[in-house]
């Protein structure tokens, strides 16, 4: 891999209460590319990924141990913003929430926090980043409905532009397409396909295929313990380690 | 970008602030109540206060008996009407009623919940008082103003129906449906599954219910002091009239400034009643928290 | 069983069927479009605007001061402390005590507050007890709603970098509106419905007043008042007014049920 390292995770260790449900994991997520993690139910990879953008603080009796570097930054360093740290990655989650607002509002959200007010340059935002995912030309006439009116996968490219207002610079995704119609998660597969250029996309996925689809860079998770990561090619087509062999091949899910 | 971090900062602290003294204010009462009493519980002593039937506050005789037993008188009146009544409604609509029936009795009881009490004190005049008067009292052999213990408890039963009935079918509903299969499927009968089974085991929150609807019904004053008769006498009977404690407090509030000690002796019925409440409200919601923990 | 149901719901009819039957006749336009003349409870003219504006004052004066310190303690509970805090539990458990609390204890505490700053019976004096009376009620209230504000959402508000302060203000009270309205609604008709905590504090009036400093009437005990004269054509009033306050509470629970439908159209889910 040639791209330089985005996020590295060096030793990281995460309890709920006495339960350890990551283990010393240590991987480097590549810059621009598209990686994706995968592995069995209840492995810990939802908790891997809200482990870069901290989302992981908002839980009860969570400790983490480790580091998480973000652009070299540890992340996790109490001198962190952390609201700073979160804008500069968007988030997709499993089922997409919009926000109780409109949908012109939905995307304006973000970057009115962030001190952008003016009316025009709003505009401007909101109809780029509703372009970049792909809903633009649907809600056009109607960005100021209810964004809850969107149908599912609508509501899903909704959070993307969304994510994309703020300018980050990595776009987590956790089985983004598990709640969506076929035509849809096509639609959000295309928009990353269009995206990793210029995003660290970094996606937890469920779905074998859409991995291999997808992703230049993969990571295997098992049972709280990183077993295996690389290119999308080794590890689909030559897995050093049997556990990865038998996920592969659909023995073990 | 500073800005928003100190605004989420000094928000938040002030939103604490605010969170803390919300429960401090419990305890302030308390003791604004105690400080308020302390004239005269430093100068009588409390079984006194407590036990005495002499009430004569330009003597300087400040026996509560009278008013404490007949807020007592009152509120178990209300008890042994509200109690049956409101159980076997919250039974009726946790385990029978579809969901269309709930649709249309639970407005019902909200609204019943939303009268204020002034309302329920004109509605007793207008129709328990003459009721219990023509017709309850004959019964009996006696005569009756009407304003009485058996008219006070009557409305107050009314007043706390939606408090038992709303709980308990909370309570109810979180009996775990497994429970209730269990028994159904041993050949037991609904009924006796509810009985036996969905009671027992929801014993605890549905006392608490009822503890927190009683509790309601001593400190109930307009709907009380307007249709209890409002004689400072112990009540023989279900006939004679009544002074409960908030009537007591409510009604002189007038002459309390202008007699010697007379506004401490008020503060310390505000305070007996505090105290109850206090005490029955705590304890039902220990009970409530725990059952509701359990679940989770 | 049945039986039981049927009888809280008929009380509710008889209560209402008594206060309709016996109030609509008494009522008259002069009795809500003017304040009591001179001889008013002898049975001499005017009505009782002053008590229906009294009321919709102190009602409204509560309302607003509870919404201000109640709305950021519901939040608070929810949204900055955790499931499992124990000062959130300690909280609540005070506050359902406090739901518990007779009015009439209030009117006295308020009383107290009163002395101890000096001010006398003024709608200044009602607001303060009535503040305190449906503050604990609107807070659970408000709580129950916030608690169910699924937290995805306020990940989602989270992960654009908007810190909680901005995500309990912009996202949450917004998910809640509805809930936020009926919650205040439900005060309100305490407020205004109270008499045992107005009965110390607010003083009495027979002028329509507006200033904070000054006593003012109420519904309630323009009720207990009017009741309590000796005459026929004066007690018929009371049960106008009666009529005039269910009128009141009806119309609060009516349009509660129409504002949360209005205001629930951003809500997700
Ligand atoms: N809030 C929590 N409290 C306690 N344990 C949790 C919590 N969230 C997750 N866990 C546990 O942590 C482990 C990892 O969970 P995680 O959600 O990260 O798995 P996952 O790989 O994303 O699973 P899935 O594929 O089902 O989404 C699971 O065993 C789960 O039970
Ligand atoms: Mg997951």
């Amino acid at each position: 891999m040639k791209n330089r390292t985005h996020i590295s995770v060096e030793n990281l260790n995460v309890y709920y209460g006495d339960n350890q449900v990551l283990k010393n994991v240590t991987i480097a997520i590549p810059d621009k590319t598209i990686t994706a993690i995968i592995g069995p139910s209840g492995c810990g990879k939802t908790t891997l990924l809200r482990c870069f953008n901290r989302l992981i603080d908002t839980v009860d009796g969570i400790k983490v141990t480790g580091k998480v570097l973000v652009d070299g930054d540890d992340i996790f360093d109490p001198q962190q913003d952390v609201t700073a740290i979160r804008k500069k990655m968007g988030l997709l989650s499993q089922r997409p929430f919009p926000l109780p607002m409109s949908i012109y509002e939905n995307v304006a959200y973000g970057p009115r926090i962030h001190g952008t007010r003016k009316k025009n340059e709003l505009d401007v935002i909101v109809e780029k980043y509703l372009k970049m995912a792909n809903i633009w030309d649907e809600v056009k006439d109607r960005l100021h409905e209810p964004a809850s009116s969107l149908s599912i996968g609508q509501q899903q490219r909704l959070c993307l532009a969304r994510g994309l207002a703020v300018e980050p610079e990595i776009i987590l995704a956790d089985e983004p397409t598990s709640a969506l119609d076929p035509v849809s998660s096509r639609n959000i597969e295309e928009r990353f396909m269009e995206l990793k250029n210029r995003y660290t996309i970094v996606m937890v996925t469920h779905i074998l295929r859409q991995a291999k689809r997808l992703a230049d860079y993969v990571v295997f998770v098992y049972l709280g313990e990183l077993i295996e990561h690389g290119p999308s090619k080794e590890i689909f087509e030559n897995p050093k380690e049997q556990i990865t062999k038998e996920y592969i091949k659909g023995i073990i899910s | 970008m500073n800005g928003r971090r100190l605004v989420d900062n000094i928000g938040g602290k002030l939103m604490l602030v605010l969170t803390v003294l919300s429960g401090v204010l419990l305890l302030l009462m308390a003791w604004g109540l105690v400080a308020k009493s302390s004239a005269i519980l430093s100068l009588k002593p409390l079984d006194t206060l407590l036990f005495s039937g002499n009430w004569n506050p330009l003597r300087g005789e400040f026996g509560f008996f009278p008013f404490i037993a007949g807020t007592i008188w009152v509120v178990g009146v209300a008890t042994v009407i509200a109690v049956p009544v409101s159980l076997l409604t919250a039974i009726y609509l946790s385990e029978y009623a579809g969901r269309k029936i709930k649709g249309i009795v639970n407005p019902f009881i909200d609204l019943l919940a939303g009268i204020p009490s002034v309302v329920y004190g004109v509605w007793g005049v207008l129709m328990i008082v003459p009721f219990v008067k023509n017709y309850i009292a004959p019964l009996y052999g006696t005569f009756s103003s009407g304003y009485c213990v058996l008219t006070a408890g009557i409305v107050l039963a009314v007043m706390i129906f939606p408090v038992i009935i709303n709980v308990s079918v909370e309570v109810l509903n979180m009996v775990p449906r497994e429970v209730r299969e269990a028994s159904l499927s041993l050949g037991a009968t609904k009924w006796q599954t509810v009985k036996k089974v969905v009671l027992r085991r929801a014993m605890p929150g549905v006392i608490a219910a009822n503890v927190l609807g009683i509790a309601r019904a001593f400190g109930e004053t307009m709907a009380v002091l307007m249709v209890a008769g409002n004689v400072a006498m112990i009540p023989k009977s279900l006939m004679d009239p009544a002074y409960p404690l908030p009537a007591l407090i409510a009604n002189n509030y007038g002459e309390m400034l202008s007699i010697p000690l007379y506004d401490s002796a008020l503060f310390f019925a505000a305070l007996l009643l505090f105290a109850v409440v206090f005490f029955f409200n705590l304890v039902s919601r220990a009970v409530l928290v725990r059952i509701e923990k359990g679940i989770r | 069983m049945l039986l039981s149901t049927a009888i809280v719901m008929f009380s509710l009819l008889l209560i209402l069927g008594t206060i309709v039957v016996k109030g609509l006749p008494a009522l008259s336009l002069d009795m809500i479009t003017k304040a009591p003349e001179s001889g008013y409870y002898l049975g001499g003219g005017g009505g009782i605007l002053n008590a229906i504006v009294g009321s919709l004052l102190l009602a409204a004066g509560a309302s607003v001061v509870s919404m201000i310190f109640g709305i950021p303690v519901a939040l608070y509970l929810n949204i900055y402390l955790t499931r499992k805090s124990k000062l959130a539990e300690v909280i609540r458990v005070a506050l359902d005590v406090m739901c518990g609390v007779p009015s009439i204890v209030y009117g006295a505490f308020g009383f107290a507050i009163m002395l101890y700053l000096g001010v006398r019976a003024s709608l200044l004096g009602g607001i303060i007890a009535v503040s305190l009376l449906i503050m604990p009620v609107m807070i659970r209230a408000i709580d129950e709603v916030v608690r169910l504000v699924p937290h995805e959402l306020i990940e989602a508000s989270y992960s654009v970098g908007a810190n909680r302060f901005e995500t309990v203000f912009k996202v949450v009270v917004r998910q809640t509106l509805p809930g936020i309205i009926s919650a205040v609604l439900l005060g309100f008709g305490r407020g205004i419905g109270d008499a045992a905590s107005v009965l110390f504090t607010t003083g009495f009036t027979d002028r329509i007043s507006f200033s904070l400093l000054e006593p003012v009437a109420t519904l309630p005990l323009a009720i207990f008042f009017q009741l309590g004269t000796p005459l026929p054509e004066v007690q018929q009033r009371a049960y106008a007014s009666a009529f005039i306050l269910t009128v009141i509470i009806l119309v609060l629970s009516l349009s509660a049920r129409f504002l949360v439908s209005r205001y629930g159209r951003h809500m997700v889910k």
